[in-house]
């Protein structure tokens, strides 16, 4: 059965309060999410105070101050940080997004930030995206053909070419898989927005020759059909782009397969 | 502890190669739906506050027990289909195979009362 409740040991406890920084007059409370596997605690969320007088205005650059300053045991991961590796990817004041480009004034009082939802933690803010990279594999994000490589170039039209707008920006950082209830209750058989974005993308490049095989691969009750369109995929996207309307699209050649 | 690669874990068994048929089924239902039980509320609605004459009397008319029929059957057949998705979404196991299996006797029990009253009020 769905859980409704969390496991004890998942269990959130009140963490650790950190000394505001002397002489700052512009403050600013966080409360971030804290487990490490290694103590066995459960895990707790600290309170952080930053001096915004001295800080960049993006969530990470605030994490990044927290861990320099005040406290070096705070993990998550970041590098880009201008939201193309996707990797700071957390969950910002409710909402999963890249703390690279969430701006800190675009929330409302206290920033509180925990890992995506839903994933196993390897530490702190980090999730274990493990499965949500193997099933990103599992369709096979390559271009298939069967026809031998020309000697130059598979060439594309540039009306096909712009069919891929919206789909290959994604920068798998699962901000949308992990917003989504189905992907949560049936994670391990639901491919997700993520993995099923990337799905269309080579479902509808004109240079692909596996159109069937991607399908027919895909054509699955619980693989595909347990995108019930809830859209907290699109909502979320940190990038913009549009996953529901992908797996729409999807489903749309799946139907007009058959009818 | 199964030693199983990440990949191997996210393939499982592979594709079923089935869940259109039930995708379409939802929506063609859905649409017949859409079109018959404006109607028959309207119908159900006017004979609210009659007698029990009056009432059986519409349903006995042809239109109308055909309508409510098809109500009974497509809104059923929808709910089959529909309370599927959402068993498969919150159970698991065991317990996933059981409740569907209950939830289909239900919507085909409920379909075949329905229309046992309709054909006591038609014919």
């Amino acid at each position: 059965m769905v859980e409704l409740a969390l496991p004890k040991n998942s269990r959130m406890t009140r963490g650790k309060t950190w000394p505001k920084p002397e002489g700052a007059g512009n403050i600013r409370k966080f409360q971030i999410y804290r487990w490490n596997p290694d103590d066995g605690e459960n895990p707790r969320v600290d309170t952080y105070f930053v001096d915004m007088d001295t800080c960049g205005p993006m969530v990470l650059d605030a994490l990044i101050k927290i861990k320099t300053e005040i406290d070096p045991t705070l993990t998550f991961r970041r590098s880009c940080r201008e939201g193309i590796c996707g990797s700071c990817a957390m969950n910002i004041d409710g909402i999963n997004t890249l703390a690279c480009i969430y701006g800190m004034d675009e929330v409302k009082g206290d920033v509180k930030i925990y890992p995506l939802p839903h994933m196993p933690v390897v530490k702190d803010l980090i999730p274990d995206l493990t499965h949500f990279y193997a099933q990103h594999a599992s369709i096979m994000p390559w271009l298939e053909t069967k026809t031998n490589a020309p000697a130059k170039e598979w060439k594309q039209s540039i009306e096909d070419r712009e069919k891929l707008d919206g789909l290959y920006e994604c920068v798998m950082c699962a901000c949308c898989s992990t917003a989504c209830p189905s992907y949560w209750w049936n994670g391990d058989k639901y491919l997700g927005p993520a993995a099923l974005l990337h799905a269309y993308r080579w479902i509808i490049d004109s240079r692909d020759e596996a159109t069937g095989e991607r399908l027919d691969d895909l054509e699955d009750p619980f693989k595909l059909y347990r995108c019930h369109t809830i859209m907290n995929c699109t909502k979320t996207c940190p990038k913009g782009l549009n996953p529901a309307k992908a797996i729409s699209k999807i489903k749309k050649m799946m139907v007009e397969r058959t009818v | 502890m199964r030693f199983l690669t990440d990949r191997k874990r996210a393939e499982g068994k592979g594709a079923a190669h089935a869940g259109t048929g039930h995708h379409w089924h939802m929506i063609v239902s859905g649409v017949g739906l859409a079109l018959v039980v404006p109607a028959f509320l309207y119908i159900f609605g006017s004979t609210l506050g009659q007698g029990r004459d009056a009432v059986l009397e519409t349903f006995a008319h042809p239109a109308v027990a055909i309508l409510s029929g098809l109500v009974v059957v497509v809104g059923m057949q929808h709910f089959r289909s529909g309370v599927q998705t959402l068993l498969e979404d919150y159970t698991h196991g065991s317990t996933r195979k059981v409740t569907i299996v209950l939830a289909t006797a239900l919507s085909y029990a409920i379909m075949a009362t329905g229309l046992f009253a309709l054909a006591k009020i038609a014919l």
